[in-house]
Order: C-alpha cells, then structure tokens, then sequence
C-alpha cells in the first residue's frame, strides 16, 4: 500500500505558520436549513497539493466551494465562519467575491470550456472579460504560456480558432485548467478534475498538478485514493456525521494518513478499499 | 376478472387513440387546405408588377402593392427595433435577475400582454398616442405593433437563458468575472440562437396583424414618407381589397395575402431549422 504513496514529497515539509496560505476556521456551510459541512477547521499549506477524501455526498465539494465562496452561487446556500487568506477573512462583510475568485481559481468535474469561444478565446476569458479593453498580441502570448503549462500548446497549436468545445474530454479539462491559470490566482481547487477523464488523460493532469506546485496551491478532490496518495502532501479525510453534516475526521500529511491514520473511521475507509 | 376488464381497457385505448388521430388530422388538413388554396389563387395573381408598382384605382387594371410593403417593413421594422431591446433586456431580467416575487409578477404579467386581444392593444395605442397627437400615423403602429412583440420575445429569450448550463455560468464566476459580465458574454451568446428565433416568431406574429393597424396606421394612398403621418401596409391592403367589389383588386388582395403567408411560413421554417441545429 505504501508503494504509491509519494514519501519524497510527503515528508519534504516541515511547516510553520507562515507557510499556511488558507486557514479554515471553524467553517460551516449550508444548504437553505440543511448543514452540509460542519465545524471544519484546517490549515492548507502553500505551495503544495492537499487533497479531500471521503464517500459521495459527504461534503467535498460544498467545502472545496467553500474557499473561493462559489458555494453562495447556489440559491440558498450561505457559509458561516472564516476563511483566512494571507491574513484576511474571504468571508468578511465588504469583501467582493469576485476579487477572491480571481485568487482562488477553479477547475470543475465536468470540463466545461465555453462552446461559443475559440480554444484562445477560451483561455484567456478570464482577463478578456473582466477588463475593458485587453491587447491582442498579448492574449495571445498568455494562451501560449498558459496552454503550455497546462501541457496542451503542443496539441492544441494548430486549432487556436477552433470552438473549444471541439477538444477531447481531457484536452478540454487542460484547457479549463489552462484558463484558471490565465487568471494568475494563487491557489487553484479542483473538484474531481480526471473523474471524466481516461487513465492516460488522468496522469496527464497529475503530473501537470505536481508541477504546477512551483508557483500554485491546488486542493483537490478526489474519489481515487490512489491520486491522492500520488499527488497530495496533506490529506483531509471527511466523512457524514449522524445528522448527515459532512465532518472533516482527519488532516494531515498523506504519509502519515495513508500508513499510520489517527483515526479507526480513516483506517477502515483507506483499507476498505485497498486492503 | 381481470379478463373481463381487459377487453373494455383495449377498446378506450383505441377510442382514445382514434380520437388523437382525428384531431391532428383536421389541424393538418385545415392548414394543407388554407395554404394550398391561398397559394393557388396567389401564385396565379402575382407577378413582378404587383411588388414594384402603386396601387391603381377601382376599375383600372394593374398596379400593385409597392407602398404597402414598403409600409409593412416599416412598421415591423418600426415594432422590432422597440420590441427586440425591450424583450430581450425583460427575459434576461426574467431569467437571471429578477427575485422569484419579482420575476414571477412579470412574467404574469408578460402572460397577460401576450392574451391580450390585438384589437384591445391597438384601441389602447389610438387612445394613448393618435388622440393626443391628433394624427394616425406610422409611429403609433409601431408601438402598438412592438406592445404586441414584446412578451413574444421576452419569453423566448428567458426559455433560451434558462437552457444555458449552470456550469458555464460557473465557470464564469469561478474566473473572477462579474455576474454581469457574464451574462453578456457567456450566458446570451449561448442563448442566440433560442433569442433569434424568438424575434423571427415576433416578427411573423406581427407582420400580419391587421386591427391594432386599423386604429393607428390606418392606411394610406400615397408612398411612405413620414413616420408621424398615416402609412399603408399589406393586411391593411388586404382587408380593404378583399372586401370590395372590385375584380383587380380582390386579385390583388389574394397576391398580398399569398406574399404574406410566405412569410411567415419561411419564417416558420427557419426558426425549426435553427432549434433542430441546436438541438444536435
Ligand atoms: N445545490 C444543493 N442544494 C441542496 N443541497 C445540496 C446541493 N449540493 C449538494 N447538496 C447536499 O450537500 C451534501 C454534500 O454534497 P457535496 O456535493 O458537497 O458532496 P460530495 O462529497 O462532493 O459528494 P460527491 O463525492 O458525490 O461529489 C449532500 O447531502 C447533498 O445532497
Ligand atoms: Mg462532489
């Protein structure tokens, strides 16, 4: 079991509190009356690839919606408690959402580049969009460097004019990466970003997400333990708690969750599967 | 039991069955036979002097309906360019601003504007604008043409937003644009076409209205000039040659009513090819 777990990575880290970019306290989400995510406090490092596990419906992607407070998006949905990023509550009274978002980027389950936007277009939407008026040599050098890092330039060169929807399944979640990453934020949260995706495409977007770990924080979520155990250096374990608010059970490094859990509910969840 | 119950059960199914049958075949008999009937009749009375020349006088022969369809297109010209900024801006209020109370009171009320009787809209239009200003005229056409329109567009253009996925609205949002911005580049150009179509419904549904006209445009004998006087228009046409005795003009009127169904009928066509192309 212990084969796929990073440990070069897992225990490159000694951490202190400086090295914390988002600090989770005392976080709770909602849906109208129902409490979907209860009491959650955690601090997720910089520059590093923290993972969420835990069954279906457990409160993984309310949470991860939580961080760049896509979660208000949903009718009815509110957030109490506080998110600190670089020192500041992204949920304090005054703060624009939209300037969070453009921090803390996303990347969804589904891919979901815009079918009326070329490839380019499409990578740069983010900029395009939120600005006046935007140079054109220089969106297209952004594409380029960000269509790079996303490890798709080489494939997706020659159809920059194409509609981005005519891309494969996994080129158009590079593509969606790459276009998070055109908004320069410093953290990036995926929500289960290769469950479409083929073996092949999958590795694809894990190195990509070890890589990008030079300059990004990403979160992801994930069903697959194994990616989590390949990519991540902090995992969080969440499970339902009776009154089917999604508790966080366990956080902290991967190595120490994967082999040595604190908790019996982690252990049986990680075995239960693997052993 | 169950046996006994069975044979009954056969016999409403095919009753039932026989009478939807029925019914669908009267509705596509009746427009076979209206259609046909308007187009034999049209095609044999139309020619090219029909669409270039004036209308002559009872009892000469010839002439055409040249000022009217100038002065249809501009009136629904006229009605378009209010009723499509109008409609659009009310259904994408609908679908994407308004709160439910607020929304759901306009489009009750867009419901209502759109049952209500064109006679009904364009009495409204005479009492509100030709009496104050003392004039029939074009303008007031538009209006009360464009009164018409609005609802038509509204709800189509709020069905299309409504039919743009929550996750490419998302994922405009996840980029740090604002909720605004993303509605004008995302959300409506993936509605278009569903908006497009809905404005070419508008249009056929008023190009051939003929009794808000009656009170407002009223008609006209001489070319289209000015938008504050009477202007003429091709159901107006229809309405009044159709209803004389005399054997140039009833031809003509069945050549105006001829061109008029075209239109809606292509119109019509058009719009299915673009919502099947969607759709795929
Ligand atoms: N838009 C919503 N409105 C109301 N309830 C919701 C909504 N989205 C999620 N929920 C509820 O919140 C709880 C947590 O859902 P969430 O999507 O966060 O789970 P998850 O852990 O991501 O599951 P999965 O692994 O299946 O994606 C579930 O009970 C779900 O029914
Ligand atoms: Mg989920």
């Amino acid at each position: 079991m212990e084969s796929f777990i990073n440990t070069e990575l897992s225990s490159r880290k000694s951490l202190n509190d400086s090295d914390y970019i988002l600090q989770v306290e005392e976080l709770n989400a909602f849906y109208g009356s129902f409490r979907a995510v209860k009491n959650v406090n955690m601090s997720i490092p910089a520059r590093a690839v923290t993972a969420i596990i835990g069954p279906s419906g457990c409160g993984k992607s309310t949470l991860l919606r939580c961080f760049n407070r896509m979660h208000e998006v949903a009718h009815g949905a509110r957030v109490e408690g506080r998110v600190m990023f670089d020192d500041n509550n992204i949920y304090a009274t005054g703060t624009d959402p939209v300037r969070i978002r453009c921090h803390i980027g996303m990347v969804f389950q589904k891919p979901n580049p815009f079918p009326t936007m070329s490839v380019l277009d499409n990578v740069v939407a983010g900029r395009r969009l939120s600005s006046l008026w935007t140079k054109r040599s220089e969106m297209e050098e952004l594409a380029e460097k960000c269509l790079r890092q996303a490890a798709l330039w080489d494939e997706v060169k020659d159809k920059l004019k194409q509609s981005g929807a005519s891309l494969s399944g996994g080129q158009q979640q590079r593509l969606c990466i790459a276009r998070a990453l055109a908004v320069q934020p410093e953290i990036i949260l995926m929500d289960e970003p290769c469950s479409a995706l083929d073996p092949i495409a999958t590795l694809k977007i894990e190195d990509l997400m070890r890589t990008l770990t030079e300059e990004y924080t990403i979160v992801v979520v994930t069903h697959n333990m194994q990616q989590a155990g390949r990519v991540s250096d902090m995992t969080a374990f969440m499970l339902m708690s009776d009154d089917r608010a999604g508790e966080l059970v366990e956080y902290d490094t991967t190595q120490r969750v994967f082999t040595n859990p604190k908790d019996k509910r982690t252990e049986d969840y990680i075995t239960g599967r693997f052993g | 039991m169950a046996k006994h119950a069975l044979l009954p059960r056969k016999m409403i199914n095919f009753f039932m069955l026989g009478l939807c049958a029925l019914g669908a075949g009267a509705a596509i008999l009746v427009v076979c036979l209206m259609l046909g009937y308007i187009m034999v009749q049209g095609l044999s009375f139309i020619n090219l002097d029909f669409i270039i020349s004036p209308s002559v006088g009872p009892g000469q022969q010839g002439g055409g309906m040249r000022d009217e369809i100038i002065g249809t297109l501009v009136l629904v010209g006229l009605g378009s360019l209010i009723a499509v900024p109008l409609g659009m801006l009310t259904g994408v209020f609908l679908s994407e601003f308004g709160s439910p109370r607020v929304a759901s009171a306009v489009r009750f009320a867009a419901d209502v504007l759109a049952g209500v009787p064109s006679i009904v809209i364009g009495v409204f239009a005479y009492i509100v604008i030709v009496s104050p200003m003392k004039s029939y005229s074009a303008f007031s056409a538009g209006i009360a043409l464009a009164i018409i329109m609005v609802p038509v567009v509204a709800r189509t253009t709020e069905e299309s937003m409504r039919l743009v996925p929550l996750s490419l609205r998302e994922a405009a949002l996840a980029l740090g644009i604002t909720r605004w911005r993303s509605v004008i580049f995302v959300a409506i150009p993936g509605a278009l076409t569903g908006i497009v179509a809905g404005i070419m419904l508008g249009v056929a549904r008023i190009a051939g209205e003929t009794a808000p006209l009656l009170f407002t445009a009223l008609g006209s004998n001489f070319p289209f000039d000015d938008l504050m006087r009477p202007i003429s228009a091709l159901p107006l046409q229809i309405y009044r040659y159709a209803m004389s005795p005399d054997g140039n003009w009833q031809e003509q009127a069945w050549a105006g009513a001829f061109l008029l169904v075209m239109l809606v009928l292509v119109i019509s066509l058009v719009v299915r090819w673009m919502s099947r192309k969607r759709r795929t």
